[in-house]
């Protein structure tokens, strides 16, 4: 009775606090990020090298007045920013941050494509978004965010499923614990879903370069146009722990999860002095600096060129790559 | 059931598509059932496949929806009627 | 006991959204009934033991089919108000009478198997004790592509023609 219930309660309130403070940082981490690369020093006022900033954030957004324009929908603009950050939320639930039963809430037997669907599912609050706010702007900006989403999935999936094939399991214990059998990361098998994993989280999450729906300069700012305050701050909070949750993913499949460097070979074993989930918790580090790193310098997609690289090109080259990993499967 | 009265009673068409979805989901959670309570996997692989038709029906069907919509400006289903002499 | 109530509490809730689908007023809450309906369903689908099934459901049903309601929705609504309601003269009163009729069969089905059907003892999904040996996944799986080929590829060419045929149907200049 404690073991099902009280136990995965408290780690859900540990992970959700953890989560939510860490994407409030995170937000702090990519404004200097983006500062350093400008030759600048990003917010520097708020506490010892601005670090309080994290926490002013959401004060201001929490102080902010909370307005609904007045022909929208309310139920629907009440719920759209809830149906975006609620999936974020859950997929962390299959997410295991160590080899024990200790460090993950669950690990159900499909628990990559847990992750997937839920994902997907989150996709409706940025359509909904965009069509509470009843005006012309948001709404064709929210469809063609959702267009993206679901464009980008697609590949995604096609990709994740020649992972599925190296690793031969769905459950995301059991793709790490592949890892270490075969003692190699699978970011080296597979660099192409590696790099197509990436890239299709990317315009997932609705990051640069495939930032369009949410640009400024764009059709008045995207789909979030008409929020402010609290459910702003939802919308926002949603996009990163989108990242992280996609960062995570691929450090699992990819990058071996909690696995140090060469898991296998005994004469490395002096790094297992640092406890598995730090070398987790370092690798989406790793991620999420690159995610700020790319958004400081790359240029942005037009939406058909968007469009059209995620149809017509990685979607061949993910069935290119699924092909060709059952073949090999085959072969060996 | 449900989903037979949503097909008779509304009138605008996507809301009759939605019903014609929520008859096949029942079907589907039958199917199920069944299969959990006589331990034979048929029952799952069918849903699979119903999940698939719908999936394609529901696409093609939107498809013709849309072209239609572009010609008729009209989902009021009393109102369409190019196949009525 | 416990699963007795969660089994009901979610079947009344999947009747009631469904109830709610058919007689919302605007489509996109019909639409987002919908949506509640079919998450609740893949609960449904997890309890019975079949967790493979509940998330293609979710990830294909409730995050594909019905993302594409919605635009259709969206874009058809952008136009006009929400309907007035059902027709209440003729739609309304056939319409229950027929619903009543399937109701009336199903009914008598069941209780015409349950005098004579043997129960089996259930095994797998949330209740029992026995462990997941080979997956859901594994077994769909394995039944897929030995027992059930020719209808996989039979469904999979479906599939593709359905996509020409819409990608041909949504182009503007035919």
């Amino acid at each position: 009775m404690v073991d099902t219930i009280i136990v995965p309660l408290l780690k859900i309130a540990v992970l959700i606090n953890a989560l939510l403070v860490s994407v409030t940082f995170l937000v702090l981490m990519e404004r200097k990020v983006i500062a350093w690369a400008q030759s600048r020093l990003g917010p520097m006022r708020a506490g010892p090298y601005g670090i309080l900033q994290a926490l002013a954030d959401p004060i201001k957004l929490i102080l902010k007045e909370d307005i609904t324009p007045a022909k929208a929908d309310k139920y629907v603009f009440t719920l759209a920013p809830i149906m975006s950050l609620v999936p974020a939320l859950v997929a962390f639930a299959v997410i295991p941050f160590g080899p024990d039963p200790f460090y993950y809430i669950s690990d159900i037997n499909v628990g990559l494509l847990f992750i997937l669907s839920v994902t997907s599912i989150g996709v409706y609050g940025i359509i909904l978004g965009g069509w509470a706010s009843n005006s012309k702007y948001p709404l064709l900006a929210s469809l063609r965010a959702s267009a993206q989403l679901i464009s980008y999935e697609i590949a995604v999936s096609m990709t994740l499923v020649s992972v599925i094939l190296t690793a031969g399991t769905l459950s995301l214990v059991g793709i790490v614990e592949a890892q270490l059998e075969s003692g190699i990361w699978f970011g080296f098998v597979q660099p192409v879903a590696f790099a197509l994993v990436f890239i299709g989280g990317l315009a997932e999450t609705n990051r640069v370069p495939f930032d369009l729906p949410e640009a400024e300069t764009e059709l008045t700012g995207g789909f979030h146009t008409e929020y402010s305050g609290m459910r702003f701050s939802l919308f926002f909070l949603a996009e990163y722990a989108n990242i992280i949750v996609i960062s995570a993913v691929v450090a699992i499949l990819f990058l071996g999860g909690w696995l140090r460097p060469f898991p296998n070979v005994a004469a490395l074993s002096f790094l297992d002095v640092v406890p598995a989930w730090i070398w987790f918790i370092g690798k989406i580090f790793v991620f999420l600096y690159v995610f700020i790193w790319l958004r400081a310098t790359l240029p942005r997609y037009r939406y058909d060129q968007l469009m059209s690289l995620g149809w017509k090109l990685f979607i061949p080259i993910a069935i290119g790559n699924l092909v060709l990993t059952a073949i090999a499967k085959v072969a060996f | 059931m449900i989903g037979v009265i949503g097909v008779m009673v509304r009138r605008n068409i996507i809301i009759i598509f939605m019903s014609i979805e929520l008859i096949l989901n029942a079907v589907n959670i039958n199917l199920i059932a069944l299969s959990h309570q006589l331990q034979d996997m048929a029952g799952q692989v069918f849903v699979v496949f119903v999940i698939a038709v719908a999936a394609a029906e529901a696409a093609v069907g939107l498809g013709i929806l849309i072209a239609y919509y572009r010609n008729k400006e009209t989902v009021n289903i009393d109102e369409i009627q190019l196949m009525r002499w | 006991m416990a699963e007795a109530i969660a089994f009901y509490t979610l079947a009344a809730l999947i009747l009631g959204l469904g109830i709610m689908v058919v007689s919302a007023r605007s489509a996109v809450h019909s639409v987002l009934f919908l949506v509640m309906n079919f998450l609740l369903v893949a609960v449904l689908y997890v309890i019975l033991g079949a967790e493979y099934v509940a998330v293609i459901q979710v990830l294909v049903y409730a995050g594909g089919i019905v993302v594409l309601y919605l635009f259709v929705v969206m874009l058809v609504n952008l136009k006009r108000e929400p309907e007035q309601f059902s027709d209440p003269r003729r739609l309304g009163k056939l319409g229950t009478l027929l619903a009543g009729a399937v109701l009336a069969q199903v009914i008598g089905i069941a209780v015409y198997s349950s005098t004579r059907g043997t129960t089996q003892p259930v095994t797998g999904g949330l209740g029992s004790d026995t462990p997941f040996l080979t997956g859901n996944t594994e077994q769909l799986g394995w039944v897929l592509y030995t027992s059930y080929l020719i209808p996989f590829e039979l469904a999979s060419m479906l599939l593709l023609v359905a996509m020409v045929g819409a990608i041909v149907l949504a182009k503007k200049n035919l």
